[in-house]
């Protein structure tokens, strides 16, 4: 039997292993994918509130996952475009070694 | 322009010329000696002239003749106003011709009397700026005018007495003069502020509310302090200023002093026109003393007592300007005691008589010592009468008038009008027989003085080699011995002219008048003491005789009463040994409580502030500093850290970001 408890830890899990890519890789793709990452845990945890809530047959968890995913999309997108951008102009996508950031 | 503005435009001129030459020798380069001289002596006779102007218009006034003229010199506040003023009237426009008069003779002596000193120009510089000086004390309407003018005259007498500075007798002379004179003008001076705060003003008039007017007088005399008037006071401390500047008792010691000077300075300055100003003042100021009886008791018994000290003194000097000195002491004792008796215009034509006469004997005496080598003790000169004739003749005449020789010469009727005046005061015949004894020693110490210089033989190689003066110097001679005989006319009392001017009425020629009941006695009896003084001399000095060389024969008879009078009294020897040894002490005293009372106190004041500073630096050094700059280290470790924090480090701010948040997320699971 699964529990809310279990998928809540799966989440917690799903969402640390996001922070830690974010926090450890120097290479911004990855640091999205990190990002990406920690979006599915909350998504996860949407369907779990939604799974083991007071009415899981009004479908409203699901409808708000599908939206967070969609808007998710479209960040990754504008992200992508960005990097893409920051490449081209400063050879290089280390978001420490970037010279705009600089003092 | 009206007859008054002409008028007070002469009077303006007369101090003016010689200011304005002064100001200009000031400057000028000291090898242009003869266009100094010059200049000086032009200025003189430009304010001569303006003189003799103002004279005629003043005997033209007629009686009671008063012009004033009063400006404002500068405004303090609303209402206190300092007003100076120029006065012209009987009293002061003779003497203003006489003194500008004496002062042009003079000046043209000194051309050829320090033609030859390297700072001649200075010489004229300090004449010229003297004769300004007199000028403005005598047509002051005010008396700090009067004040201002008195201070300056006593300055250049400064400057003339020590003009050979390098002697140290000269430097000494110039000194004592100096403080001597500045102790009486304290009197002076107290007497003007106290008479500003009784009176409100030191205008002498000033249409009814000057001091000099009834108005302020009676004030003056109404009000009592400490068992005298106002007035007595006053009049006292004025009276003190007068007697430093005119040598009295006890202040006469800086004039014989004054003799160190050169001698054109003597005659002009300390004969004729400087010292008689105390006597101007008492005269100028004479409502002031006419308000109190005591005031004129003062002056009159001070004036005697200088008159016979004065005579007594010159008995018995040997240097020839020193007797003269001492005989200009006791002349101007005559004329405070004339003041004091009630006879003011005597005394003011005893002092133009005087002034006239004896600048003729100084500049005779100048005149003696420079043609025989500058010789100056009378017991080495002698016979100069045959090598000297215009000399000896001017200075006969001199010594004449001075003597009190009878009917032709000024100084006889003018100590005539004083003994008179003295016979007529009611309060005590002192003054009366103690100037009769001053004629009558006046008479020998003159006598013996021509004896011993003009007559008999040489006695010593100078004396035997003297000359003649050139004629610059003699010329003067001549015009002043004119004048020792001329004055005599207006002041008889067969025609009592002047006395009308200052008095006011008419004078009447009547020669019978001299044969008057209380005249002739008088007359008799004073040109029998002239004639027994002159005779006491010729009896112990007379040509003949024999005596030992540099010896006075005198000294043989008086014995020790001699060396009393050759030591002045010992008059000095006193103020040395009390007032000078007083005031050194007290300076002593003052200089070792400075140094060791207030000195240590100073002493001990920077100890302290020494001490609290060191400790303040070491608070500074190792407190404030240190803490200061370990607060900047803690400011910019801080600024450090904040820095990294700004430095857009990714990483760092997210991990921030993540430790954060596990913190709060912690944080609240805690509570």
């Amino acid at each position: 039997m699964i529990t809310l408890q279990l998928v809540l830890l799966v989440s917690s899990a799903l969402f640390c292993l996001g922070l830690a890519i974010v926090l450890l890789r120097r290479n911004a793709i990855i640091m999205l994918i990190g990002i990406e990452v920690m979006l599915a845990a909350a998504n996860l945890n949407f369907i779990a509130f939604w799974r083991y809530g007071a009415e899981p047959g009004s479908l409203t968890g699901v409808v708000f996952a599908l939206f967070s995913i969609a808007v998710a999309a479209a960040e990754a997108a504008v992200g992508l475009a960005l990097i893409l951008l920051v490449y081209r102009h400063f050879r290089t996508i280390d978001p420490g070694r970037l010279p705009v950031a600089h003092d | 322009m009206t007859e008054t503005a002409t008028l007070f435009l002469a009077l303006a001129l007369i101090p003016l010329p010689p200011l304005a030459a002064a100001a200009v020798l000031l400057f000028m380069p000291g090898r242009l000696r003869r266009p100094a001289g010059a200049i000086a002596v032009v200025a003189q006779a430009l304010a001569l002239f303006a003189s003799g102007t103002v004279l005629v218009r003043v005997v033209a006034g007629g009686d009671g003749f008063r012009e004033v003229l009063n400006f404002t010199w500068f405004q303090l506040g609303a209402e206190t106003v300092v007003p100076l003023g120029l006065l012209v009237d009987a009293t002061n426009a003779p003497v203003l011709l006489m003194v500008s008069l004496v002062g042009l003779l003079v000046f043209i002596y000194s051309i050829a009397y320090m033609g030859g000193d390297p700072r001649a120009v200075r010489f004229f510089c300090f004449l010229s700026f003297f004769s300004a000086a007199m000028l403005g004390l005598l047509v002051a309407n005010s008396l700090l005018l009067l004040f201002i003018c008195w201070e300056l005259v006593g300055l250049a007498s400064y400057l003339l007495i020590g003009f050979w500075f390098q002697k140290p007798a000269a430097a000494r002379a110039a000194r004592k003069a100096f403080i001597v004179t500045r102790i009486g003008d304290l009197g002076l001076f107290l007497g003007m502020i106290w008479l500003y705060r009784e009176a409100g003003t030191l205008l002498f008039y000033d249409g009814g509310a000057g001091v000099l007017e009834t108005a302020v007088l009676g004030g003056l005399a109404a009000g009592a302090a400490g068992g005298m008037t106002a007035a007595t006071a006053i009049a006292l401390l004025l009276f003190i200023g007068a007697a430093g500047k005119s040598g009295q008792v006890p202040f006469h010691v800086w004039l014989p002093d004054a003799m160190e000077g050169p001698t054109p300075v003597s005659a002009l300055i300390h004969a004729a026109t400087m010292v008689a100003a105390g006597v101007f003042l008492v005269a100028r100021a004479y409502p002031l003393f006419e308000a109190s009886a005591t005031a004129l008791s003062v002056v009159a018994w001070v004036g005697a007592a200088t008159a016979l000290l004065g005579a007594c003194i010159a008995v018995a000097q040997r240097e020839i300007k020193r007797i003269l000195a001492y005989s200009t002491v006791s002349q101007l004792g005559f004329m405070m005691l004339s003041l004091g008796v009630g006879g003011p215009v005597a005394a003011l034509f005893h002092l133009l008589a005087h002034a006239f006469f004896k600048a003729l004997l100084f500049l005779g005496a100048g005149s003696v010592s420079h043609g025989c080598g500058e010789e100056k003790d009378v017991l080495r000169m002698g016979g100069l009468g045959r090598r000297m004739p215009l000399t000896f003749a001017c200075y006969g005449i001199g010594m004449m008038a001075l003597a009190g020789f009878p009917f032709f010469f000024s100084g006889f009727w003018s100590k005539e009008a004083i003994l008179h005046a003295a016979q007529a005061w009611p309060v005590s015949p002192g003054p009366f027989w103690i100037a009769l004894a001053a004629t009558f020693l006046t008479a020998f110490y003159m006598s013996r003085q021509m004896l011993l210089v003009f007559f008999g033989r040489a006695r010593s190689e100078a004396a035997a080699q003297a000359h003649e003066s050139p004629r610059l110097m003699t010329a003067p001679l001549v015009i002043l011995a004119a004048l020792s005989v001329l004055p005599l006319v207006v002041a008889t009392p067969a025609w009592p002219w002047f006395e009308a001017l200052v008095r006011g009425g008419e004078a009447q020629w009547a020669l019978s008048r001299l044969l008057a009941p209380e005249v002739w006695p008088l007359l008799a009896g004073s040109i029998l003491l002239v004639g027994a003084g002159v005779g006491l001399a010729w009896w112990i000095y007379h040509p003949g005789r024999r005596e030992a060389a540099g010896r006075d024969p005198l000294e043989d008879r008086l014995g020790a009463g001699h060396r009393v009078l050759a030591e002045e009294l010992y008059w000095d020897r006193t103020y040395d040994f009390t007032v000078v040894r007083a005031c050194r002490w007290s300076g002593r005293l003052a200089a070792a409580l400075d140094r060791w009372i207030w000195g240590g106190a100073v002493a001990l004041a920077a100890a302290l502030a020494r001490l609290f500073s060191a400790l303040a630096d070491r608070l500074d050094r190792r407190g404030l500093n240190h803490g200061f700059d370990l607060g900047c280290a803690g400011l910019r470790a801080g600024g450090i850290g904040l820095h990294r924090a700004h430095r857009g480090q990714l990483h760092f701010l997210l991990t921030t970001l993540g430790v954060g948040a596990v913190g709060l997320l912690l944080l609240l699971a805690w509570l």
